[in-house]
């Protein structure tokens, strides 16, 4: 299988603090693949790098078939992004939000109408498609940013910590949402600080003081280290690490 | 006490770490004024004129000579006749023409009366006017040196003494004036807008939340863009003084203590303003949009109070820079003392307690 | 391209959505463009003299009377204390003293010559400058006056006179709303654009939006001119709504083109939101944005030319104002509307601002990084 993403010796650096850390893998398509770390450890950055937002200081990275310091714009392509705040404008509907990222994604006006539709109904938004996104609970809010993400059909979607601040009821929801998207062949790349739900991965890594130190599916993790818990799991690294806020 | 030097703290290594405002909060005013300094007058030298010779005589000859060098005018083009002089004016930047006729200088001598036709553009109308004085006395000038013999018997000769400022430089009229337009805009701006912001992140919550009163939120907010404001009026002063040669006449000391007070003054707008609008945009939208022009052009310094109709009179009263500047005026240029300027004080004290109060007023509510 | 009508869509719609802004982006220039105009006035009159007549001689009261019924003056203080009136001068209740020396009129009929002194406060700007230029034009007739009287009229006058009549172009009833009204008009047009535009994109980064940007396609050119294109219609409109309060209350009806006169806001237009859409990409905060646009519009308000000749500025600081987009509008508006002037008459300006617009824009988009490094 061709790998979707593949990470050799990436790394960031700001000045001269290493944020990101010769960091190596690879990731298949259809993978839910999770990056753990505390917060502080370098996720968010590793993830601008591989999503055309940030230029790597040193070492390659290959998403989606192009090369990230070189054609971040042909990526952008080819991914969905959500961001750690939701990133979507609060000032629009729910619905000229669907049009907008639509339209921009290249969709074309029968499409968009057809997708808007469908996300509204399978979100079960139809009474808010009207209303602006900023009046909208919070858990309403990030799935509606992620079906957005993923409205083009892109081979990969990033979530950066998507499920901030939400209660546990949401996130259940929410993960059910990116299992359906994984079934239809979409890569998902997501960061969390939440243990519980490495749980949901098929393989994750974990990341301290900008290094990969962990790198494996949550059963194989478990046993090498002989632990009942990803949490367990989590704590013998994260207490390693000199970055930490 | 302990708690409000906290915030106070707090507040002073939040301004104080944005490098690039702070860069631009202090080092940006002040290369203002001294911009202004050098470049504003209300003068009218250099203008740019046309000349239409129809003479060509030793008598039109020398009249464009004394026009040229003496500093008013520039002239631009000497034009062949009349008719390209509408084209001048209307080309732009031409503010008069001035027309020799056929056989001006021997007319003069021999009939004794000669005319020239002087034509203004009168756009400006102050700027025609003045124009035309220079024609008018330059002209006289050389009417009294054509007499070959004595002098021109009874001669009234005016004695003129520019008051304060001798050499008639721009910067002692406008310094004052945009110095308080300077620092008026600035403080309300940097509080009103960094006060919004909190609301806008949500930590202003915080801050009323805690056992510290919503005075001392308030106080502790205004103290480093006092203390910024400070360093600006500091060094606007030292580089009047040494790049743009103003006197200081007056006390230091008094003149410190004044803008201590207007700088409270304008501090307390910007506070009154935060409490009125809701987002940085609005706040900041108020205080460019809505204060530079009322204030440059009400202030006082660009034009004369007096000459406006009453109502306009009344409402720069409201204008804090205007009572600033007279009392910049007083103690700096003039060298006066406190009792010349203790209603203009008294007013702006007002003018800060009233904005404070209701400021408060505001704010209570948010606590219910 | 069909990415720019999504873009333009959404932007449209934030802008329509943001009623607190909108509506200090109209009331705020009409009401100041109502208001403002009627104080802006170098008009010469109410000048304040304090006179001081040691003489009070028949002469010394006709000179006063001369000057008093001249429209120009008031009368401060009238005594014979020099002290006391540079008092009046301190507390800026006089523009000027005159000093009328004792045996005035005794002298001049005697010796032939006599000085009189004119004390200007010369920190009170046009007051005191024009005062004491019309004071001196008065002295000169008041002079000649005299002179012609006391010298035999002889069937020769010996005394050469040059006569000049200066007729007034452009502006007949020589009022100052016709002068200031245009300018002010552009000076608040460029207030609201160039805040609006700078701290726009600014709010996006602030807010986090920006990256949801980022992270498309969309080519960075039309993100910019998505950003653009909103303010320049909401330019264009509150220019059209100043120009009718500028008819129906001042009474200024263009002389010249009105199409000349749109085209050139077009362009100018473009140029300043270019300039706030590069102090835009410079800044990270609000607050930032807002303190660098400050600094700038200042400058653009000082140095215009609005208020003080640019003629009349050091040839370094008239260098600056080539730079200063509104310079060019303030004369391009007093051109058209004052004295018609042509497409030809403003080519220069045209062209200057242009420049301008394609160098600012493309610095905007070229400094606006969609991959940070």
């Amino acid at each position: 299988m061709n790998a979707v993403i593949k990470a050799d010796r990436l790394t960031k650096q700001f000045g001269d603090f290493v944020a990101v850390d010769h960091i190596s893998f690879e990731i298949n398509p259809g993978e839910i693949f999770g990056f753990l770390g505390a917060n502080g450890a370098g996720k968010t950055t590793a993830m601008r790098m591989l999503c055309g937002l940030s230029r790597p200081s040193s070492g390659r990275a290959e998403v989606a078939g192009f090369d990230a310091a070189r054609y971040p714009e042909e990526i952008k392509k080819h991914i969905g992004y959500m961001s750690q705040r939701f990133s979507l404008y609060g000032d629009l509907t729910v619905a000229e939000n669907i049009r907008f990222f639509g339209g921009v994604y290249g969709l074309g006006r029968r499409q968009i109408k057809e997708k808007s539709n469908e996300l509204i109904a399978r979100l079960q938004l139809q009474k808010e498609a009207g209303q602006l996104v900023r009046s909208l609970p919070l858990g309403w809010k990030q799935r509606l940013a992620f079906s957005i993400a993923i409205l083009h059909d892109p081979k990969i979607v990033f979530l950066d910590e998507p499920t901030g601040g939400v209660d546990p009821l949401s996130r259940k929801q929410f993960w059910d949402l990116i299992y359906e998207t994984a079934d239809k062949g979409i890569t998902i790349f997501v960061t969390t600080h939440y243990l519980d739900e490495a749980e949901y991965c098929d393989r994750l890594s974990i990341m301290v003081d900008g290094r990969i130190d962990v790198l494996g599916s949550p059963g194989e993790l478990k046993a090498k280290f002989k632990v009942e818990t990803m949490e367990d799991v989590f704590y013998l690294f994260a207490r390693r690490a000199k970055n930490t806020e | 006490m302990d708690r409000l030097l906290n915030f106070i703290k707090k507040e002073f290594l939040q301004v104080f770490r944005d490098r690039k405002s702070l860069l631009m909060l202090i080092g940006l005013p002040v290369v203002q004024i001294v911009l202004f300094g050098f470049a504003l007058t209300n003068e009218i030298k250099n203008a740019k004129i046309v000349v239409v010779d129809f003479a060509k005589d030793i008598g039109s000859q020398q009249i464009i000579t004394k026009l040229a060098s003496s500093g008013y005018f520039q002239i631009k083009k000497t034009l062949m006749n009349h008719d390209q002089i509408e084209a001048a004016f209307k080309e732009g930047n031409v503010k008069l023409a001035i027309v020799f006729p056929d056989h001006f200088y021997e007319e003069l001598l021999h009939l004794h009366s000669a005319r020239i036709e002087v034509l203004a553009d009168a756009s400006d109308p102050n700027t025609a006017t003045t124009l035309v004085n220079y024609i008018t006395s330059i002209i006289n000038d050389y009417d009294g040196q054509l007499l070959p013999s004595a002098d021109v018997p009874y001669q009234i000769t005016p004695e003129i003494r520019m008051l304060y400022n001798p050499d008639l430089k721009g910067a002692p009229n406008f310094v004052p004036g945009v110095m308080a337009m300077v620092l008026l805009l600035i403080c309300v701006m940097m509080t009103s807008i960094s006060i919004v912001r909190e609301k806008e992140l949500g930590t202003m919550e915080v801050l009323l939340v805690s056992p510290v009163r919503p005075i001392m939120v308030i106080v502790s907010k205004m103290i480093p863009y006092l203390v910024i404001s400070l360093v600006d009026l500091a060094s606007i002063l030292l580089l009047s003084v040494y790049a743009l040669g103003l006197p200081i006449r007056g006390s230091i000391v008094l003149l410190f203590a004044i803008s201590f007070v207007f700088i409270i003054t304008a501090l307390s707008l910007g506070l009154l303003i935060s409490t009125v609008t809701s987002s940085q945009e609005s706040a900041m939208t108020l205080s460019m949009l809505s204060m530079m022009l009322p204030t440059t052009i009400l202030g006082g310094y660009m034009f004369p109070i007096e000459n406006m109709p009453v109502p306009l009179q009344l409402l720069s009263n409201v204008v804090p820079a205007r009572w600033y500047y007279i009392i910049i005026k007083a103690v700096m240029l003039k060298g006066l003392g406190f009792s010349y300027i203790w209603k203009e004080t008294l007013i702006l004290s007002g003018m800060a307690i009233f904005f404070l109060v209701v400021s408060l007023r505001n704010f209570k509510p948010r606590l219910e | 391209m069909r990415v720019l009508f999504y873009i333009l869509q959404k932007e449209f719609l934030q802008l329509s959505r943001n009623r607190a802004v909108l509506r200090m982006l109209f009331m705020s220039p009409v009401i100041q463009l109502l208001i403002l105009p009627m104080a802006a006035n170098y008009e010469v009159k109410n000048v304040n003299l304090a006179i001081v007549d040691h003489d009070r001689s028949s002469y010394s009261q006709r000179f006063v009377a001369k000057v008093l019924s001249s429209g120009y003056f008031k009368l401060a203080d009238f005594g014979s204390d020099y002290n006391q009136a540079f008092t009046l001068i301190e507390k800026d209740k006089a523009d000027i003293i005159v000093e009328i020396p004792a045996g005035f009129e005794r002298n001049l009929l005697r010796e032939g010559n006599q000085k009189l002194l004119l004390a200007v406060n010369a920190i009170n700007g046009v007051k005191a400058l024009m005062g004491s230029g019309y004071l001196n034009a008065i002295i000169v007739d008041f002079n000649n006056e005299l002179r012609s009287e006391l010298t035999a009229p002889q069937s020769l006058n010996p005394l050469p006179v040059i006569e000049t009549n200066p007729y007034y172009w452009y502006n007949p009833n020589m009022t100052y709303p016709w002068f200031m009204v245009p300018g002010i008009l552009v000076m608040l047009l460029t207030l609201v654009s160039g805040n609006m535009a700078s701290t726009n994109i600014v709010k996006e980064k602030e807010i986090g939006t920006i990256e949801q940007i980022n992270v498309t396609p969309i080519k960075k050119q039309y993100f910019i001119l998505g950003k653009l294109i909103p303010f320049w219609v909401l330019g264009i409109v509150i220019f059209s709504i100043g120009l009718l309060v500028a008819r129906v209350v001042y009474g200024i009806v263009p002389l010249g083109n009105l199409g000349l006169l749109y085209l050139f806001l077009a362009i100018y237009l473009f140029a300043l939101l270019g300039f706030g859409l590069l102090i835009s990409t410079y800044s990270e905060t609000q607050q930032q944005a807002h303190s660098l646009t400050f600094f700038f519009v200042m400058i653009f308000n000082m140095m215009s030319g609005l208020y003080t000749p640019i003629d009349s500025m050091p040839h370094w600081a008239q260098d600056i104002t080539y730079f200063i987009p509104i310079k060019y509008f303030v004369e391009v508006i007093r051109m058209i509307v004052l004295k018609g002037s042509t497409f030809h008459d403003i080519l220069f300006h045209l062209g200057a601002v242009l420049a301008m617009g394609i160098v600012l824009n493309t610095w905007a988009i070229f400094n606006y990084q969609k991959t940070s490094r």
